[in-house]
């Protein structure tokens, strides 16, 4: 981007002053991915530094490229990203105990290389002489037109490739995934059919609402004083969590007690 | 009087001055449409309901959502100590500063002259202004998804989850309906596609776009009969259970603005924008589509839409989340793409072919007709009849199953006797 606005000599002043807003934004962003603790911040400075790029873009008449690139990055691939972070529940307990050693000096030292390397490269690069955004678009007659006729006729087999492999990459995903059912699935009439025709057609009774405890693990109270299973969920009983009341918990003991002898 | 002056070259020459008066505007006429709209929807509610709504605050009631908008700041502000403090007080403003960039694009009429100077009535255009709005809305989303992850309890987390879940896939129908529309129109700009209406709506030619793109719009907007993400029946209040006062009444504000873009949207796309509706228009009135009058048909279209909104939620019943997801990915989307597959055929084939449209409809009507008459003949000689239920002549059991049951159709309902209960034992026992 440096190397673009330095070889056009016509940067206007709104332009420069942009630029180094939004720069400092982008790279700051960028950094504080690798500083994040956790990997949901991660991926929102990640969105933050797309979103930064994506007005960059816009402002060097690229505007097909920005929109597309905050639509697709941020507001597909990212939200994919944050998707599976939060539904296998990274969060603050993630560890921060190196597994590999000296995985950090090395990680450092080759993202530096890889920097250094990128950064040879891009600036001993020669570029050809810049037409500008707008002779590009005049000679196809639009912005998108130009975009349209550069992806279906000169790289229209790079674009079936990319679009291959991403098919391949999606029904991939979909057969790893995929599980096949063990039992026949029950239909919603079938389900209600059998609801009504239990012993239980109604809502088993809600969990108990007493001084001290408020919450699914206290089952409520029948009117004998003894607890009513049905009313806490199967796998808190199952997990052995329920919170029985003091009576209740000595009655259970004591009954345990009598079965073992 | 219409001004000679193309949309593009009449905002290029907007002075800096004119376009914040307009950002300014746009603002105002978004939240005071808020107001009015959360005491439409639960006047028209109260309504379908058999209800009165509300009738004390203001005339009619009028007043009720800025009441409510005063009660909900004075309400005590709690971030939940589990919360992701940054984040928690982040989402809100994601959701309500993106639903307003939508309509920066989206044309309320042609070029007019203010204070002596030629705009067009829209913010900005550029030639990608509707994948523009799907940008801004893309990013909404974020607000939803962090709302639910940074309040660090398991039903806004799960809320989240599945908003953005719906959000996304339906935004793929939505995006799918666009494209018909950019075949048509030949360009992606809001004010061309509008310019491109002036004979016939794209409602009308691409039906199908407009019905697809009307579901997807209530699907991405969270609401009745799509609102999985805040069933109050599974989810307590889904992503913004956790939140409170001003940052509650962000989300809300979002949506509604929400509800306005998608509507703008489709208004836009396929009810011909701010072109005056169709008897109006050129033949009886000439001057319906100069000057300020497009901002009138503008507004009265969007409302429609609005109308739309509160009388679905009056009317249907939350669906099941799996039936939803269903219905997106299986039907919308594969629909999606058929048609689009055959909108561009047609295309073709009459650009290239130069085979006149008339004729293509004709053949494709012919061959539609012929698959019709086809099945029909077949479901004849097939021998396929409705199936009836195998007990509908058996007499009628009321008690069948052990469950007292109505009369299936077509069985005949016997009197049975009640036996008087002891609360009220003076009745009659009841004879047949």
């Amino acid at each position: 981007m440096i190397e673009l606005l330095a070889a056009t000599p016509q940067t206007s002043t709104g332009e420069a002053v942009a630029f180094w807003c939004l720069a400092p934004i982008a790279v700051g962003a960028a950094v504080m991915i690798l500083l994040s603790r956790k990997a949901v911040h991660s991926a929102l400075w990640m969105a933050t530094t797309m979103i930064v790029l994506a007005v960059l873009f816009i402002m060097q008449g690229g505007i097909f490229l920005g929109v597309v690139q905050v639509v697709v990055y941020t507001g597909a691939v990212m939200m994919l990203f944050l998707f599976v972070l939060m539904l296998v529940g990274v969060d603050a307990s993630d560890s921060f105990v190196e597994t590999l050693r000296a995985q950090r000096v090395a990680g450092i030292l080759l993202g530096a290389g890889f920097g250094v390397l990128l950064m040879a490269a891009v600036s001993r690069a020669t570029f050809p002489e810049a037409v500008g955004v707008g002779a590009a678009n005049d000679a196809a007659g639009g912005h998108v037109e130009a975009i349209a006729e550069a992806i279906f006729t000169r790289y229209v087999f790079t674009f079936e490739v990319v679009s291959i492999v991403l098919i391949t990459a999606a029904v991939g995903a979909m057969a790893l995934t995929h599980k096949e059912r063990l039992t026949p699935r029950r239909p919603q009439p079938e389900q209600s059919v059998d609801r009504i025709r239990s012993a239980h057609p109604t809502p088993h009774p809600s969990p108990g609402v007493y001084a001290q405890h408020n919450a699914v693990d206290t089952p409520a109270l029948l009117p004998d004083g003894t607890a009513s299973e049905a009313s806490v969920p199967d796998e808190l009983r199952r997990q052995g969590t329920v919170r029985y009341t003091e009576l209740e918990a000595a009655n259970r003991r004591a009954d345990e007690d009598g079965e073992r002898e | 009087m219409r001004l000679e002056l193309s949309v593009t070259d009449a905002l290029a020459e907007t002075p800096w001055w004119l376009s914040a008066i307009k950002a300014v505007v746009i603002f105002g006429f978004l939240v005071v449409s808020t107001l009015v709209m959360i005491w439409a929807e639960r006047r028209v509610v109260a309504r379908m309901q058999q209800r009165v709504g509300p009738n004390r605050v203001g005339p009619f009631g009028l007043l009720q959502g800025l009441a409510d908008g005063i009660k909900l700041a004075l309400k005590e502000d709690i971030i939940p100590t589990a919360a992701d403090k940054a984040i928690f007080i982040l989402a809100p403003i994601i959701s309500a500063t993106t639903c307003f960039l939508a309509f920066a694009v989206i044309p309320f009429g042609p070029v007019v002259s203010v204070f002596g100077q030629e705009t067009a009535l829209q913010l900005t255009d550029f030639s990608v202004s509707v994948l523009y709005v799907l940008a801004v809305t893309s990013v909404g989303v974020y607000g939803l998804v962090l709302a639910g992850w940074s309040s660090g309890s398991t039903y806004p987390l799960l809320g989240g989850l599945r908003s953005s879940a719906q959000v996304i896939s339906y935004e793929i129908a939505m995006g799918l309906s666009f494209v018909a529309v950019f075949l048509y129109s030949g360009s992606m700009s809001t004010s061309e596609i509008v310019s491109s209406q002036d004979r016939l709506w794209f409602a009308i030619i691409l039906l199908p776009s407009f019905l697809i793109y009307v579901v997807s719009m209530v699907g991405e907007t969270n609401r009745a009969p799509f609102d999985l993400p805040e069933a109050e029946g599974e989810l307590v209040g889904g992503f913004h259970t956790e939140y409170s006062s001003l940052k509650f009444a962000l989300f809300f504000l979002a949506e509604y603005i929400n509800m306005f873009t998608v509507a703008a949207l489709a208004t836009t796309l396929f009810l011909g924008g701010w072109q005056a509706p169709w008897p109006l228009g050129g033949a009886i009135w000439a001057g319906a589509n100069d000057g300020w009058w497009p901002v009138l048909w503008f507004v009265a279209k969007l409302w429609i839409f609005m109308f739309m909104f509160i009388w679905l939620r009056g009317t249907l019943p939350r669906m099941r989340y799996d039936q939803f997801m269903k219905f997106g990915w299986k039907v919308l989307i594969p629909l999606s793409l058929l048609w689009i597959a055959i909108v561009a055929t047609v295309r073709a084939v009459s650009n290239e072919a130069s085979i006149d449209r008339q004729d293509i409809l004709i053949w494709g009507g012919v061959a539609l007709a012929v698959l019709l008459v086809v099945s029909i003949v077949w479901d004849y000689v097939s021998g396929r009849e409705l199936e009836q239920p195998d007990d509908i002549d058996k007499p009628f059991d009321p008690f069948g199953g052990g469950h007292p049951v109505p009369p299936l159709p077509g069985q005949q309902a016997v009197a049975v006797a009640v036996v008087a209960s002891p609360s009220n034992a003076d009745s009659e026992v009841l004879d047949a």
